[in-house]
């Protein structure tokens, strides 16, 4: 309790403090929106939820790591996860999810738990249960005394997180694939009616929600820390923020993913780090009741 | 048919009472298997038979553990000291000390188990579907994440409890009838309920709340009391398994959400949802290929069990029982007329 105190006076004596911390929580929370992208745009087009999310950020990481331990540059890491999480988007995909589509939604998240046990015991069994990460060799910068320090490797992930965001949102608005997707979110069977195969759209979007996973996981395994097992932890983070945000509001997911990282980075200063992985999933059960409350309150109108 | 079933249980629960002393290896293992059996038949009470499908039951399981052992520490010594100290063999209980621990430790966990289920119920049973899932095991995974955070009960490096006093071979036994005592409670407990008004009242619940609530029934009073229910027994097998154990720590083995948590919905998927003896062959069935998986796929057996949990939620999710009542309607006095049937195809 007085640590948690003398925490809280240090924010307030020193406000430089909250510009470090909001700025590290906004950096990690573009990389949560990332994954929670792609699980509104799974959860809105074919109504699954993934669970194996996590496990899918995680494996991307673990191809970039595995590309620099082998020589190869690590920025080429990004792209080469995109590409490796499409395929495995795919065959998991076809596999699994595209028998789970058309079945109720309790199939579906503990179809995905399963893969994501999966996933996360196979990764353990290839690369080993210790934390990996890759070093760029990039400087820090420092402001105000070294007090606020910026990562360039940090930098570099947030402006690759965010073109990976910019060509996301453009391809779903312009392409000819975008608008098929869109047009199977809104009413699948009109879709088909229409002309447009939704099974190739369903694949398709699978894949392309694995790929954003990876790509991010690429970006992650640049910045932090990865491990076999972190998985679970960002699945939960990306569902709080659609949770949070509902599904296909896309500046909607982009604020609470911030806000998440914000907010997390505060609990973690504020409680120890310890706390962290406790304050997501708290989080996750605020926004639950709060929508709960706030569906009550409809309900009461209505009668 | 009557005479036949009454044969039936005797045989199953002589088989009960042989079992451990004709396949003295296998102690530990029959007492797991009566542990899957309990856990599936609960999970079955408000999953199969209420359309609840909790995934933070698992939480009771954590929950008993740590009351049964606090309260089994607290009744001799200051928890504090204990925990502090991490058992280390300074503290010492008599016989009497040990087995009136063991019997309130379990008692109250069922109890507070019980109740806690009513206090989380309130909140989390506003959820539906999949939200539901979600925000139990939100509830499961933050439980293990704060208890590891707190020094008073151990904190990550978990509770050692003292072990049985006087032979092991004994105590496997002694913690065999405890489960199996929990395990026969519960089957003879959930057999009659679900003949009861009570039963079917959960079960209009499943097939359509906005009508069952029409009807009059007081949904979420009968979702509670159902919930508290499957707790008092999670919690109570919780609390054995903490002193068959020995050592327990919060993460992997109290609240161990991907293992114990996920394994009981396996179980009852696997025998089939929503009936009497489903969960109980879906726990005997996922304990045998776990233990086969254990044993011969070292190293990728959770890979396996994940195959496992895919392939049965994906493919086989009528369950054993489904596929029987599909197969053979006649045992289950499904009368199917030949000619309608035919005339369908």
């Amino acid at each position: 309790m007085d640590q948690v105190l003398s925490n809280l006076s240090l924010l307030l004596e020193f406000p430089i403090v909250n510009l470090k911390i909001i700025l590290d929580g906004i950096m990690i929370g573009a990389l949560f929106a990332l994954a929670a992208y792609g699980l509104a745009l799974v959860w809105g087009v074919m109504n699954v939820k993934n669970l194996a999310q996590g496990d899918f950020v995680i494996a991307g990481g673990y191809v970039s790591w595995w590309l620099v331990q082998h020589g190869f540059p690590a920025l080429l890491g990004v792209p080469a996860a995109f590409i490796v999480m499409w395929g495995i988007g795919w065959v998991a995909y076809k596999l699994v999810i595209s028998r789970v589509i058309e079945r109720d939604l309790f199939t579906s998240l503990l179809a995905t738990f399963g893969l994501a046990i999966m996933l996360a015991q196979i990764m353990n069994l290839l690369f080993g249960s210790d934390t990996q990460s890759v070093d760029l060799g990039y400087k820090t910068l420092y402001f105000f005394d070294g007090i606020v320090n910026i990562p360039i490797a940090k930098l570099i992930g947030v402006l690759m997180a965010a073109a990976l965001a910019t060509g996301v949102i453009i391809f779903m608005k312009t392409s000819r694939m975008g608008q098929a997707i869109r047009a199977t979110a809104q009413d699948a069977r009109a879709a088909r009616v229409m002309g447009i195969d939704t099974e190739k759209v369903y694949a398709f979007t699978f894949s392309l929600n694995s790929a954003i996973c990876g790509a991010a996981g690429a970006i992650i395994v640049m910045v932090w820390v990865i491990q076999p097992f972190y998985g679970i932890s960002y699945a939960i983070r990306a569902f709080v923020i659609v949770t949070a945000a509902g599904l296909g509001n896309l500046p909607g997911v982009i604020a609470a993913g911030l806000g998440i990282g914000v907010f997390e980075q505060y609990g973690a200063h504020i409680f120890g780090i310890s706390y962290q992985q406790a304050i997501a999933v708290l989080l996750l059960l605020l926004v639950l009741i709060f929508r709960l409350i706030q569906q009550r309150r409809n309900r009461q109108v209505l009668k | 048919m009557a005479k036949k079933k009454i044969i039936l249980y005797a045989l199953i629960l002589a088989f009960t009472f042989i079992a451990p002393f004709a396949f003295p290896n296998f102690g530990t293992q029959l007492a797991t298997l009566w542990l899957m059996i309990i856990v599936a038949l609960t999970w079955d009470m408000t999953g199969g038979q209420m359309g609840y499908n909790s995934l933070g039951n698992i939480f009771f399981y954590g929950t008993g553990m740590y009351v049964a052992a606090l309260i089994s520490i607290g009744r001799v010594y200051d928890i504090g000291d204990y925990t502090s100290a991490a058992g280390g063999g300074i503290y010492e209980f008599t016989d009497v000390q040990y087995f009136s621990g063991v019997f309130l430790g379990v008692l109250g966990a069922g109890v507070f188990c019980s109740i806690s289920a009513v206090i989380i119920g309130y909140v989390t049973f506003g959820l539906r579907g999949p939200y539901f899932a979600i925000g139990t095991l939100g509830v499961a995974i933050a439980a293990g994440e704060l208890v590891s955070n707190w020094d008073w009960v151990g904190g990550g490096q978990g509770i050692s409890l003292p072990g049985y006093p006087g032979d092991p071979d004994t105590g496997k036994v002694f913690f065999y009838f405890l489960f199996a005592a929990v395990g026969v409670s519960v089957f003879v407990f959930v057999k009659w309920l679900y003949e009861t008004r009570f039963g079917a009242a959960i079960n209009a619940i499943r097939d359509d709340e906005e009508k069952a609530e029409a009807m009059g029934i007081h949904t979420l009073r009968y979702k509670l009391i159902t919930w508290s229910m499957a707790a008092f027994f999670v919690g109570m097998a919780g609390g054995i398994s903490a002193f068959q154990l020995l050592h327990f720590e919060p993460l992997e083995t109290a609240y161990q959400t991907i293992f114990l948590g996920i394994f009981m919905v396996v179980c009852v998927l696997l025998g089939g949802k929503g009936t009497l003896w489903g969960p109980v062959i879906g726990a005997i069935l996922f304990h045998l290929f776990k233990e086969v998986t254990w044993n011969y796929f070292l190293g990728w057996q959770w890979v396996a069990l994940g195959a496992l949990i895919v392939v049965t939620v994906v493919y086989f999710q009528d369950g054993v029982m489904g596929w029987l009542v599909h197969k053979r309607p006649e045992w289950f006095g499904i009368q199917v007329e030949d000619k309608i049937a035919g005339e369908t195809e």
